[in-house]
């Protein structure tokens, strides 16, 4: 809100950045704890008297991590995951995002609040017929059984929300391409596509989430191989709540973090303007 | 507007081609299993019948029964009902507020909150949960120290770790809200709050008058997206209240259902419980399609 700048009195404007940055660090602090958890040397996280800093880092936990136990496999198996989820949600959401905005035809409305009903549907209540229907086809201990879930239950909002990044391409382009004599799939795949592909970052980003966090379908269908893990279970040996390796905890979830914030802070932009294209339509 | 314009070799299967896969993946692995789950609800279903190999017995609203007729659920329910509202109304009020902050201030302080709140909401519930649990620890939390709280255990009465997976809870889905809110006002164009702040509107007013009705839209998809979000939390309680709490304490739905079936084989147990997650979660939807469409909102 570009407020008049007259009417935003000095001292209120100071007191409103000061207090911008304190929540900022307050917010940031438990991730900062998280890595300086993880850096600490052994003993210094369990000292009565924490310190918000270290003096000897190391990296003792995270050798500890990617030794005890095949932390890298599991780092390998949920990257695995959320990219096939993200790769093929919103392949899949993009197509149908086009067929709901680009034509006309029956049942229409009605797939369109299907599919917004479908975003509602608490996922997790799922997890006993998903365990049934996994283990009939033979997918548990699988990542497929993993991925296959992941996929359904981030199609919906993503198509939802690709629905304005596909509106807003205009009409004129497409009659365009097709007096210049495209065929449809070439107007989709080289026209479209790239004109959304901004939409399809936005949209990944709750996709690739939801599958690189996921912990209740890992910990459920992934019941007897271990080596189709993924992070999330992985940390969990590290917390036994009696007696938590706090260090490799924080190690862990160091490694875990990482990835999802380097994806955050690239298409931090891109989902700024993709939260406000998909509201305000 | 959606395309009405013919195009070329426009019969009416394209869409429908178009819509294939998804209607696929949809069917197969969210229609299906909710049909399942119904089913499931009414069978008696243990592990006698999952690895026993004995028939499944129709129990008609067998289940339905025992659960509606055991204390515990009804305990579990309020404290989901309770623990949501909780979360719901901590996590818009946060998130409006600090939108309307990010308003007020210059690009540094704005960009630092952005990025601590990205921060926050990339971070994965399951180290949110850990990250907090070691802040808040008896021993080793800096927590404690900071309040002078001594060895004062959080996850041991109830409305403290309740109050304890709220913050971790807050912490990561406050940033949805404000990242949304913001892009909101952000959109609202600034002749429309000039002219209300010349014709001598306060602060306060032109929030309440010029702001609010304009973003109501987004408010409502946050409320509707945070309720969604924080009636089925699962992993927070799970690892933080290690799986439920003392003598379940902490119990939400979703644990609960997962503790019934599989740590307790209950499998029809547990798919009763998510029928009944599944008919609240549906109700509040039919509320959020009904103010859609008092906005007039073209589908």
């Amino acid at each position: 809100m570009n407020l008049p700048r007259a009417r935003v009195r000095r001292p209120w404007r100071s007191a409103a950045e000061i207090s911008a940055l304190l929540i900022a660090v307050v917010v940031a602090f438990p991730l900062y704890w998280m890595v300086l958890s993880a850096f600490r040397p052994a003993g210094e996280i369990e000292s009565s008297e924490p310190r918000p800093w270290t003096l000897s880092p190391s990296l003792d936990s995270f050798r500890r991590v990617f030794e005890q136990q095949e932390f890298g496999r599991y780092f390998l198996n949920s990257l695995l995951v959320a990219s096939a989820v993200v790769v093929a949600s919103a392949l899949i959401a993009f197509l149908a995002a086009t067929a709901v905005t680009r034509f006309r035809f029956r049942f229409r409305t009605t797939l369109l609040i299907m599919f917004l009903v479908a975003q509602m549907v608490p996922v997790e209540a799922l997890t006993i017929p998903l365990f049934f229907l996994m283990r009939d086809f033979g997918q548990l201990n699988t990542l497929g059984s993993l991925i296959l879930p992941h996929i359904a239950f981030s199609l919906p909002f993503a198509i939802w929300m690709l629905r304005g990044f596909v509106k807003a391409v205009p009409e004129a382009l497409e009659e365009a391409a097709y007096i210049d004599g495209a065929s449809r799939a070439r107007f989709l795949w080289r026209i479209l596509f790239p004109l959304v592909f901004p939409g399809l970052v936005a949209t990944s980003v709750f996709s690739f989430i939801s599958a690189w966090n996921d912990f209740l379908f890992a910990k459920s269908f992934i019941i007897s191989d271990t080596s189709q893990s993924t992070l999330p279970m992985a940390l969990l040996v590290f917390y036994k709540p009696d007696d938590p390796d706090w260090g490799g905890v924080m190690a862990a979830s160091t490694v875990m973090t990482i990835p999802v914030l380097i994806f955050f802070v690239l298409v931090q932009r891109r989902l700024v303007s993709g939260l406000g294209g998909a509201v305000k339509d | 507007m959606p395309g009405t314009a013919p195009r070329p070799g426009g019969r009416s299967g394209a869409p429908w081609l178009y819509l294939a896969p998804a209607l696929v993946v949809l069917g197969g692995l969210l229609v299906y299993p909710i049909y399942q789950l119904g089913l499931i609800s009414f069978l008696e279903y243990t592990q006698a019948q999952v690895s026993g190999g004995e028939p499944t017995t129709f129990q008609g609203f067998g289940n339905y029964a025992e659960l509606f007729g055991d204390g515990e659920f009804w305990r579990v329910l309020l404290a989901t009902v309770v623990f949501a509202a909780a979360c719901v109304v901590s996590t818009l009020a946060v998130g409006c507020a600090l939108a309307v902050l990010l308003t007020r201030v210059r690009a540094v302080p704005r960009l630092a909150l952005m990025l601590a709140a990205l921060g926050a909401w990339a971070t994965p519930a399951v180290t949110g949960s850990t990250v907090w649990l070691l802040l808040f620890d008896p021993d080793f939390g800096p927590v404690n120290r900071m309040l002078g709280l001594g060895d004062h255990s959080w996850t041991y009465g109830r409305y403290s770790a309740f109050l304890l997976v709220l913050l971790e809870v807050v912490w990561c889905s406050f940033p949805f809200v404000m990242v949304t809110v913001y892009a909101g006002i952000r959109a609202v164009p600034a002749e429309v709050l000039e002219a209300a702040a010349l014709d001598g509107a306060s602060q306060w007013r032109i929030w309440r008058s010029v702001l609010a009705p304009m973003l109501r839209p987004i408010l409502v998809v946050v409320t509707i997206q945070s309720v969604i979000w924080d009636f089925k939390v699962f992993t927070q309680i799970y690892v933080m209240t290690n799986g439920g709490g003392i003598a379940g304490q902490n119990l939400v739905l979703n644990v609960y259902a997962y503790q019934k079936a599989f740590a307790s084989s209950q499998y029809s147990l547990g798919s009763a419980i998510g029928v009944v997650m599944l008919l609240i979660l549906l109700a509040v939807t039919l509320v959020y399609l009904r103010l859609l469409r008092r906005q007039g909102e073209e589908l």
